[in-house]
């Protein structure tokens, strides 16, 4: 069967396959399609002179709307902080117990705080900032390094042990890798420190040895008494919070290898206002929810 | 009107319609014959490659300038490749779009520079998880360890698998200066002292105490992370090389010169 066969019904031609002496019809194609196809090439053409682009050698041609989506974020950006800036620029220049005192200012900061915080620090601290084993709880009141105003904004500002020139610093020593204390000796300290938040009742003999194993060795950074200091970052051990646990061997661990915590920098991504209303979260909104 | 409208269309239209009348009946022909069919379609997409991706090669703003952009070092590198064998790419994206939600929650929108020394490239297109374009130094190392071993323990809603055979699996070393020199032949700037000392250097980021720290911060700069990540002792595992990657990204330009180049974006559009 050739391609010029006509079908003697509808005058069509055939395509000139054959199966079995059924051939196909090649009928024109739909008007709708026509139409289709011819709509959207001119809708082509149209936008070859309103958006960008034809490639040319070492540019591109920019279109008539000079639509840019690097401009349109940066637009839309600085539209939202101008949109922002009535209370924004207020928590960027009052001091925290200002804010406090500004019941509607505190409100915004507990409307836009969950947001904030869920992006940068739940990870870390948990949902609700009770923390976990390596990671403090923020709403215990123990606080490593202050939970005064600006030692929370000064923490949330250059971190710990980060890369921040003015980063925290605190490096709790390996007594145990590093061979300053043996493991019978670490046993004993760690009882000893376990006593003084009533977890352990050593005999006299333990209670003095480890006593004197502290005063040696731990006394420098967490005090005489154990009650840590806040300006060095050690821990105060004689309260109930505990940063990676309480128990005999998990003490161990923590007086073998040392503990050497991290916090990152915020500085780089957080603007000053958006680190206040973190540290009013963690020091306001958080408590009262509780 | 509508019938008004319709006739002027299709005035316009009709001209356009006898060049595809011709086109058709090229087609109709061509058709015929599968060979010069195949050939047609590579001539046909061959000038769709041609105009679309070849002007990027010159088009001076495709790829922004950052000159003080570092390699990954072949510690990070072997951590991507581990990050390429267990499928991260498939739930995490690595480019932050331009949108503002985006930028509002994952920071800077990603330049394609950031991504110069990618091979191949990992932006992917679905996010199950959240991006990770400028996850590098937004949480500890404990936490990443944590997190990779039992995603659970840190993020109760989470629902990534758990990774905890990294841990204390020796990550392989032996083929990193291989790995670097193929990474050289498709344009990262490896020098020869680089690839030499490869394995050393991977020792070395993950021991900063050991002998071969020093070398690294030699060839990498002072910026580089030399940490001990998963916090065991022993060489490096395949934990301490994923989350040296995970620890790099989105810092191997400098932040100011991310700034730079979107600030002179952003000062035209207002």
């Amino acid at each position: 069967m050739s391609v010029d066969e006509r079908d003697p019904l509808t005058g069509h031609r055939t395509t000139g396959h054959e199966w079995n002496g059924i051939t196909e019809l090649n009928t024109r194609v739909p008007r709708a399609v026509w139409w289709a196809i011819g709509l959207t090439h001119a809708w082509a053409v149209l936008m070859w002179f309103l958006l960008p682009s034809w490639p040319l050698v070492t540019t591109y041609t920019k279109g008539l709307l000079g639509v840019d989506q690097r401009q349109l974020v940066a637009g839309q950006l600085a539209a939202a902080a101008r949109d922002h800036d009535q209370w924004m620029s207020r928590i960027a220049s009052e001091d925290l117990p200002t804010i406090r005192g500004d019941k509607e200012l505190m409100a915004t900061v507990a409307e836009v705080a969950p947001a904030l915080w869920g992006d940068n620090c739940q990870a870390c601290h948990g949902r609700v900032a009770t923390g976990g084993p390596g990671f403090p709880d923020l709403v215990d009141k123990s606080w490593l390094w202050g939970g005064d105003d600006d030692a929370v904004l000064e923490t949330i500002r250059v971190g710990v042990n980060s890369a921040h020139p003015d980063t925290r610093t605190s490096q709790m020593l390996a007594f145990g890798a590093g061979g300053m204390l043996t493991r019978d000796e670490i046993r004993t300290v760690a009882t000893y420190v376990q006593s003084l938040s009533g977890l352990a009742t050593p005999d006299d003999a333990t209670r003095q040895a480890g006593a004197q194993l502290f005063a040696d060795n731990c006394a420098s950074c967490h005090g005489d008494d154990g009650t840590g200091d806040t300006s060095l970052g050690a821990p105060n051990l004689t309260d109930a919070f505990w940063l990676y646990g309480s128990d005999s061997e998990t003490l161990f661990r923590t007086i073998y290898g040392g503990r050497h915590g991290w916090m990152p920098t915020w500085e780089s991504r957080l603007s000053e206002a958006q680190r206040k209303i973190l540290a009013l979260y963690v020091l306001n909104v958080l408590p009262e929810k509780q | 009107m509508l019938r008004k409208l319709t006739a002027l269309l299709e005035k316009i239209v009709s001209p356009f319609g006898r060049l595809y009348h011709l086109i058709f009946r090229a087609m109709y022909r061509i058709e015929r014959y599968s060979l010069g069919l195949a050939f047609a379609i590579i001539i046909v997409g061959g000038i769709g490659g041609a105009v679309e991706i070849a002007p990027l090669f010159t088009i001076n703003e495709t790829v922004e300038d950052a000159p003080d952009m570092r390699v990954y070092t072949p510690l990070e590198q072997a951590g991507r490749d581990i990050y390429l064998r267990e499928g991260c790419y498939t739930c995490h994206s690595q480019m932050i779009r331009t949108l503002k939600d985006e930028v509002d929650r994952y920071g800077a929108y990603s330049l394609a520079v950031e991504s110069k020394y990618d091979h191949p490239m990992l932006w992917g297109s679905k996010r199950t998880g959240p991006d990770l374009a400028r996850l590098g130094g937004k949480y500890s190392d404990d936490w990443h360890v944590a997190h990779l071993r039992n995603p659970r323990d840190v993020e109760p809603a989470s629902i990534m698998p758990a990774y905890r055979w990294m841990e204390g699996r020796e990550v392989e070393l032996a083929d990193l200066p291989a790995r670097l020199a193929t990474l050289r032949d498709v344009g990262v700037p490896y020098t020869d002292a680089q690839i030499e000392n490869a394995v050393r250097d991977a020792r070395g980021q993950a021991t900063p105490d050991g002998p071969d720290a020093e070398g690294v911060v030699e060839r990498y700069g002072e910026a580089t992370n030399v940490r001990n990540f998963d916090g065991e002792g022993g060489g490096p595992t395949e934990m301490d090389a994923l989350v040296a990657y995970l620890q790099v990204l989105g810092t191997l330009v400098d932040p100011a010169t991310i700034a730079a180049a979107q600030a002179q974006v952003g000062s035209k559009g207002e």
